[in-house]
Parts: C-alpha cells; structure tokens; sequence
C-alpha cells in the first residue's frame, strides 16, 4: 500500500517536472535562436514573462521527486547513488550553470550572448542527461561485484536505446515548449511569435512520435520483459497518439490552442504513466523493487500524512501563481496592472 | 589521499557546504530586513523604506539563485558521495528532508509572486503580505535541514540490532536533543549575518561621503537587528555549549583542549598544543569560564577528552575555529551595542568614521564565524557520520572517480564566486539609489 502510494505520488511529480521543465528547457533553447537570428522582439519578451516568475518552482519539482525517492525506497540511495557519481555529477554542474546564469541575465546587468547560449544549449543537455537515469532503470548496466556498484559508462554509450531515448527527450523537450508558448503567445495576441511557435510545434511533432516508435522497437531488443508488459498495455499508448494527433490539429488550424496544450499534456501522461506503470514493480532493474525495497511503514505513512499537509499548503499558492501570471490576459499581454 | 574516496568525499562535500552555506545564511537572513523594511514603509507612508525593499529583493534574488543551485547540488551530492549514509538517513530522518521540500516550493512561489508585483495592487499591504511566506519558507528550510544535522549528531528515534533498525519512530529522529540548541543558533545567526552584511552596504555608502537620509535609516534599522539578534546569538551559542556539554562532550572538550575531567574547569583562548604533553603554551584563561559555559556552575565538573579511546577524538584543531567564532560573536555584538548607545544618547556621533568601518567589518566577520561553527560543529563530529553508529569512512562512495568531480566543482564554485560580486556592483553602480529616489513616485 504505501508503496503504490510513493511511487504514485512520485511519478506525479516527475510527470510535473517533465511538463514545466519541458517548457522552461524549451524556451531557453528558443530564446536563444531568437537572440542570434534577430527575432527578439517576438518571442523574447514572451518568454521573459512567462519564465521569470515560475523558474525557481521548476526547480524545486526535480528535488522534490529526488528527495522523495529516497524516502520512500532508501535503497535507491545506495544503487543509484554509488553509480551515478559522474553523470549525475555533470548534470548537476549543468543544472548550475543554467540556473545561476538565467539570473545573472535576467536580474543582472548586462545582456550577454554567452549567458544566453549557456542557458539555451544546457537545455537541451540537461534533458538528455537525466533521462539517461530512466534508460539506467531498465538494467543492464549496473554491475554489482564484490559488495560494489558500478556503471558500466561504455554500455551505455554503445547501446542505441540509450541514444534513442536521448534524442526522444530532446525533440520532446522542444515539442512540449513549442505548443506552451504556441499557447502563450495567442494569449499575448503577438502575431510574430505565434506564428513563429506555431511552426516550431509542427516541425518538432513528426520527430516526437519517430522516435518514440524508435523506443519501442530498442526496448523490444533491450529489456523484452518490460516490453511484453508495454505491449499488454498498448491502450494506454494508443490513447497517448490519439490526443497527439488532436493536439497537432488543432495548432495546424490554429483554434483552441489552450485545448492544444493540454491535448500534448495529456499526451505525454498516457505515454509517461504507460510507461511508469509497466516498469513496475522495478526501479532498478533487476535490483530493486517497490515490494521488497520500500521503507518501515512508520516513515513511510509519516511521509504520506507530511505530503497532503504539504498539498494543502501547495494548492493553493501554485493555483494563485497561475492565476497571476499565466491565466492573467492582461499580465501575458504586457501590462502591469492587476485587474 | 588523492586516491583515498574517504578524503575526498569529505573534501567535496566541504567544498560545496562551505558555499552553499554562505548563500543560505543570507537567503534566511535577508527577507527578513526586506519584509520589515517594507512594512515600515507602508505603515509610515515613507516611499525610502519601499525603495530600500525594492533594492534589497532585487540583490537577494541573484544570491537566491546562487543558493538554490548549490542548495540542488547538495541535495543530490549527499546521496553521491554518502551513499550509505543516505540509504540509512532515507530510513530514519527522511521526514524533515521531505518537508523542507515543501518549505522551498513554498518560498519559491511566492518569491516568484513578490518580485513581479510591486505595482500591481491597489493595496500595497496586499503586496506586503506576499513576503511573510519567503521569511517563513526559507526560515522552515533552515528549521528542517539543521534538524537533520541534528540528527547525525545525536541519533535518536530507533533500535539498531543486528544490522537492521526497527521502532522507528519519525518524530523522535526530528526532534532530537541537538535540534533546539542548533536551530535556533543557526537560525539567529543567519538574522545576525543578513543584518550585518545589509548595515554594512550602507555603512560603506555613508563613508564614501552619501548623505541621504535614505541610508541613515537603512543603516539605523539594519543594526537594530544587528543588536538584537548578536545578543541572542550570544544566548544560545552559550546554550549550544551546555547540550555539547550533556550530549556529544567529547566535542566540547576537543574544542577546549580539556583534556582531565575536573571541576572548575578554565575557558581556553588561543593558545598552542603541544599534542603528546596534552600542554599548551600561550593563550588566555578564564578560571571557571568553561564550567560555566558546560553547566552554569564556576564549580561543575566537565568531562575531559581522556574519558574516550583517542581514535574518536575529533581534530583538535577545531579549538580555533570555536575561539574564532566567540569572539567574533563578542565583537559583533559589542559594535552594535556601542552604535546603538551612541545614537540614543547625543553627545556621541553615532556615523563616526570608526564606528562606520567597524560595521563594515562586522560583515565579513560574521560569515567567517558562520563557516567557522560549522567546522567546529562538522569535524567535532568525525569520525562519526552518525555519531555512534556509523563512521564516515563506512559511509563514503567507493567511485574512483571522485577526484575528477572534486576538481570540476571546485571550478564551478570558483567561477560564480567570481561572478556574483561582479554582477550584483554592476547591478547597484548602474541604478544608483539617488536617481531613483528622484525618480520615485509616490505610490502610496
Ligand atoms: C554569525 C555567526 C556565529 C556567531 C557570532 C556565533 N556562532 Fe556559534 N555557531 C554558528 C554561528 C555563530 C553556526 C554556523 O550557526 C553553528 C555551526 C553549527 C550550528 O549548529 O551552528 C555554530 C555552532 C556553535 C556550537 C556547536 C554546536 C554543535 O556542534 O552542536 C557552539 C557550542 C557555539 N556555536 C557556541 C557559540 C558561542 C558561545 C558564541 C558566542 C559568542 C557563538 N557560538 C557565536
Ligand atoms: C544549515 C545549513 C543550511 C541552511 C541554513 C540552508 C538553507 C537554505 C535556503 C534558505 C535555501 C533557499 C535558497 C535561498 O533562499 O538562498 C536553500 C536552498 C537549498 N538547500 Fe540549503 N541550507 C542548508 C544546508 C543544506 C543541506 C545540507 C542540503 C542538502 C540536503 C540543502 C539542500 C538545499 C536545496 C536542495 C536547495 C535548493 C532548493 C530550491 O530549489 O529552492 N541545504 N538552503
Ligand atoms: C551549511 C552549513 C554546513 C557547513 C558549512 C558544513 C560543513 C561541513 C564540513 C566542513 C564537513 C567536513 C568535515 C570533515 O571532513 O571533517 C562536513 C561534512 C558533512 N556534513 Fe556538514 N556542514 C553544513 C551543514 C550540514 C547539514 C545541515 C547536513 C545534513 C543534512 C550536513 C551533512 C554533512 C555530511 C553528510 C558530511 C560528510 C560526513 C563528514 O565528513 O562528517 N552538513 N560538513
């Protein structure tokens, strides 16, 4: 029970991070392309607007899913901890440079063309290293030896799963942000740059659902076990391309581009709880499981009671959040003052 | 050692704690001075406190980030360098872990809100409002994060027997006998350090010759804090000492060089050990200071560090960074005492150009005492991870790689240390406080 209950919240979190992380990786790689092709006026500003209130909130959703992991299954400390050092560690270095140099241009004095390709091209590397972890779940490449863990780095950087699921994070990081600020850009009623996000959204589309029919056929090969339980499970998948089909309909025709974004939202839930749910009951595969790794039920239901207080607390500031910035017509189209 | 995980763990992680520790003392420190600073405004109708907020907030939220993305690394780098360590803390204290969590996504939204507001309520109290969730969301982080340094150093909430802990019990593990003492030392501390490094800037101004009123009263409200909470500081440092006393004795007599246990035990300043004799050469002592300092008493007996095996002696060098710590402790709040006595009473001038510089000292002295407790309080732990469980070398990664990963942080922390002076001068020279304060109208 407390299990299903840990994971469940966790993947919730992990889905909310791969959704505002998305947009916020995304549009650090698009504002740098306006930067250097001269289209700033467009799409800088809405960017701008959207971004610097939420960026600090993105963050927290990776800590959150990362402290929670440990609580919940202690295990995963040592497993992943003892195995991770370096890639974990670059991601880290990359998360750092990303998020300090956003400040330093935002907040900061001076525009600078390297704070600006710092922060759009470690967008795209932060993604991509950390879905490394996920392509680490499915096992194979984690060697237990003489009571230590290692990473088998080499595997890893031959195996075509691994790479597949790294281009599927890039194009899907770029794809997510697009249709946001697709969104984001009609509210604003700033015709360059939702023109602009419109294309981008459609070219990014075919790459999306490419390789993700690449990651199934790698899986198929790399661990046939999960595969068999993903194929049993196809509904949920079949739903997931439905609703991005929609989603890609809709931004063609350009109407209901909030409906759009959440069709994508919702696109991706199918294919990531799809996923989550089939991998289980591994973590770590073959190492650790929910069952057998979970915590003592104490900490475990002291967790679940701190997290729905916590809720209680969160709801209702991340719903005032939303309403002030980004459902605020008035706020999204440049002005100052609140209604 | 430069193959040895052990070392080099400890060194990276001191490295990283050391510099994430200077960005969250101000992080808890100085939303604090902004939230006051603004009310004050507000309420008094005086547009100069508002703008001392505003300039505030928009400092803080460059050492923000910088804390956050350090705060991230080691959040992560625990469970990297101490992957044991973590496997046991996600079993016993992971709850105050989670809940800081919550703390930060807490701060965060409303950081968020604050800084992209200031004109857009009719009401500025509405406005106002807004900053008591940061001052409690980072002060909830400080509260939840010290609970689990408390907890390595008097682990409770738990039987261990047979390799395995049973009876856990979440809240006991949160609120052990070091929480108390710990939060509340840090937490003033970071009111003390925020308070001194604002008094500071304006101090700075004051003696390159500015005369607006505007930084006599940034100056003037900063050092009451300054005052207030250097004597509190003061207070439960002494309070910090008597649970060592009770609790983890060995690091207080580490600290003290007191080495027989005996009554009316003196208080060491500085001094010399010469470490086979146990003799120490120089220094100042104060008869009966340490007694006092343990239990209250001139004649109370203290335990000297020859009750315990001498492999789990900690350094002892951590004695200067505790006598480092008091008197910078003494020194600050003597300052803020002698401006305060000086500005009441007019026969003094209280924006003398000493008592100026004295301020600004205060500022970097602080932060050095802030790191210098944590040394004291860190390596008085060693060898212990989790005091009397596990050691720190059991607890290490086994990665041979941790060498290339000391270095590439190193460069890391360089690299913004450099830049985050040279940002927030290029920040505040390019909007200097006078234009705007001639260009603000008056929003009230
Ligand atoms: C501005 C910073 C500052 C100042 C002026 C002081 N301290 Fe402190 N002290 C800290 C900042 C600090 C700290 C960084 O916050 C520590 C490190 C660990 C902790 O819990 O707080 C600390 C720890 C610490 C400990 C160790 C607690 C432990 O290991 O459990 C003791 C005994 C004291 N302090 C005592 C004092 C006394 C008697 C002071 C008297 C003047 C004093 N401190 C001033
Ligand atoms: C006692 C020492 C510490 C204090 C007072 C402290 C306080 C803070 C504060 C106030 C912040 C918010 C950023 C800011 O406002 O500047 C922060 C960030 C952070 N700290 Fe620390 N911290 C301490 C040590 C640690 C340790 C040991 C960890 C690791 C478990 C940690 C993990 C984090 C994380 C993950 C963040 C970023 C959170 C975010 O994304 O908002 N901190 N810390
Ligand atoms: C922010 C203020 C802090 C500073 C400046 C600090 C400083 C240090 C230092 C200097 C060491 C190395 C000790 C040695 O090698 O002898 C250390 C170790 C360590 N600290 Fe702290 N610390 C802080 C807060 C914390 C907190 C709040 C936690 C708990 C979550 C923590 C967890 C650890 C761990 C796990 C180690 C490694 C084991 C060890 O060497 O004892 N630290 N820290």
């Amino acid at each position: 029970m407390i299990e299903t209950i840990g994971i469940t919240v966790l993947w919730i979190f992990l889905y909310g991070y791969l959704i505002v992380g998305s947009i916020d990786f995304g549009a650090g790689f698009y504002s740098f392309y306006a930067k250097i092709t001269k289209k700033e006026h467009t799409i800088r500003k809405v960017i701008d607007r959207y971004l610097s209130p939420v960026w600090e909130v993105t963050n927290v959703f990776l800590i959150f899913f990362m402290v929670g992991l440990i609580g919940f299954f202690p295990a995963t400390a040592y497993y992943y901890g003892t195995a991770l050092l370096v890639p974990g560690s670059v991601a880290l270095v990359l998360l750092a440079i990303r998020g300090s140099f956003y400040a330093f241009a935002n907040y900061g004095a001076r525009e600078s063309n390297i704070y600006l390709f710092l922060y759009g091209i470690t967008g795209l590397l932060i993604p991509a290293s950390l879905t490394t972890v996920l392509t680490i779940s499915e096992g194979g490449f984690i060697a237990e030896e003489g009571g230590t863990v290692r990473l088998l780095l080499g595997e890893l950087f031959v195996n075509p799963y691994s790479w597949i699921v790294v281009l599927l994070a890039i194009v899907s990081v770029l794809f997510i942000s697009a249709s946001f600020l697709t969104y984001y850009a009609a509210r604003a009623d700033d015709h360059g740059a939702y023109s602009l996000m419109r294309n981008f959204s459609l070219i990014w589309s075919g790459p999306t659902i490419l390789m993700s029919f690449l990651v199934f056929l790698t899986l198929s090969t790399h661990n046939p076990e999960h595969f068999q339980r993903m194929v049993e499970e196809s509904w949920i998948f079949l739903l997931s391309l439905v609703t991005f089909l929609a989603a890609v309909w809709l931004i063609y025709i350009g109407k209901n581009l909030g409906l759009a974004f959440c069709l994508v939202a919702l696109q991706y839930a199918f294919a990531f709880f799809g996923y989550g749910a089939t991998h289980l009951p591994y973590i770590l595969y073959p190492h650790i499981t929910i069952t057998a790794n979970v915590t003592n039920a104490e900490m475990g239901i002291t967790l679940i009671i701190a997290f729905i207080a916590g809720l209680l607390l969160l709801v209702p500031s991340l719903f005032l959040l939303m309403r002030l910035f980004i459902f605020n017509a008035d706020y999204v189209r440049g002005s100052n003052q609140l209604s | 050692m430069i193959d040895d995980p052990v070392i080099l763990s400890r060194i990276l992680t001191y490295a990283t704690l050391g510099f994430h520790a200077i960005f969250a003392t101000v992080g808890v420190g100085i939303p604090v001075y902004i939230c006051l600073s603004e009310y004050i405004g507000i309420k008094r109708k005086d547009s100069h406190y508002i703008l001392l907020a505003k300039r505030w907030a928009r400092g803080y939220t460059i050492l923000v980030a910088v804390g956050v993305v350090t705060g991230t690394i080691i959040a992560f780098q625990l469970s990297l360098l101490w992957p044991t360590f973590m496997e046991n803390a996600g079993q016993l204290i992971a709850l105050p872990l989670f809940m800081e969590t919550f703390a930060f996504f807490f701060e965060a939204i409303f950081l968020g809100i604050y800084l992209y507001t200031w004109d857009r309520f009719k009401r500025p109290i509405y406005h106002w409002l807004l900053s008591l969730p940061i001052v409690l969301g980072s002060t909830a982080s400080a509260f939840f994060i010290t609970s689990v340094n408390g907890f390595m150093n008097t682990p409770r909430g738990f039987i261990y027997s047979e390799g395995a802990f049973t009876n856990i019990q979440p809240l006991v593990a949160m609120f052990n006998p070091a929480m108390p003492s710990k939060v509340s030392h840090v937490i003033t501390t970071a009111y003390l350090t925020g308070a001194f490094i604002l008094a500071a800037i304006a101090a700075f101004h004051i003696l390159r010759g500015k005369t607006h009123v505007y930084y006599k009263k940034a100056l003037h409200l900063t050092m009451i804090g300054c005052f207030i909470f250097s004597i509190a500081t003061v207070v439960n440092g002494d309070i910090s000492g008597k649970f060592l006393a009770a609790y983890q004795p060995e690091k207080l007599a580490a600290a003290e060089w007191h080495f027989e246990t005996e009554d009316r035990a003196t208080l060491l300043l500085g001094g010399i050990l010469d470490p086979d004799e146990q003799e120490v050469k120089f220094g100042i002592r104060l008869p009966y200071a340490l007694s006092i300092l343990a239990f209250n008493r001139p004649t109370a007996e203290v335990i000297g560090l020859n009750e315990f095996p001498e492999e789990q002696w900690p350094p002892l060098f951590i004695h200067y960074f505790f006598n480092l710590m008091v008197v910078i402790g003494m020194y600050l709040a003597g300052v803020a005492f002698v401006y305060l006595v000086f500005y009441y009473f007019n026969r003094f001038n209280s924006l003398h150009p000493w008592l100026l510089r004295a301020i600004i000292l205060g500022a970097p002295l602080a932060m050095l005492s802030i790191e210098a407790g944590w040394i004291m309080a860190e390596v008085g732990r060693q060898p212990w991870i989790m005091r009397g469980f596990l050691t720190v070398a059991e607890a290490a990664t086994t990665s041979g790689h941790v060498l290339e990963m000391l270095i590439l942080f190193s460069l890391l922390y360089i690299a913004l240390g450099l830049l985050v002076p040279a940002i927030l001068i290029r920040l505040f020279s390019k909007r200097n406080a006078e234009t705007e304060l001639e260009k603000q109208h008056v929003i009230l």
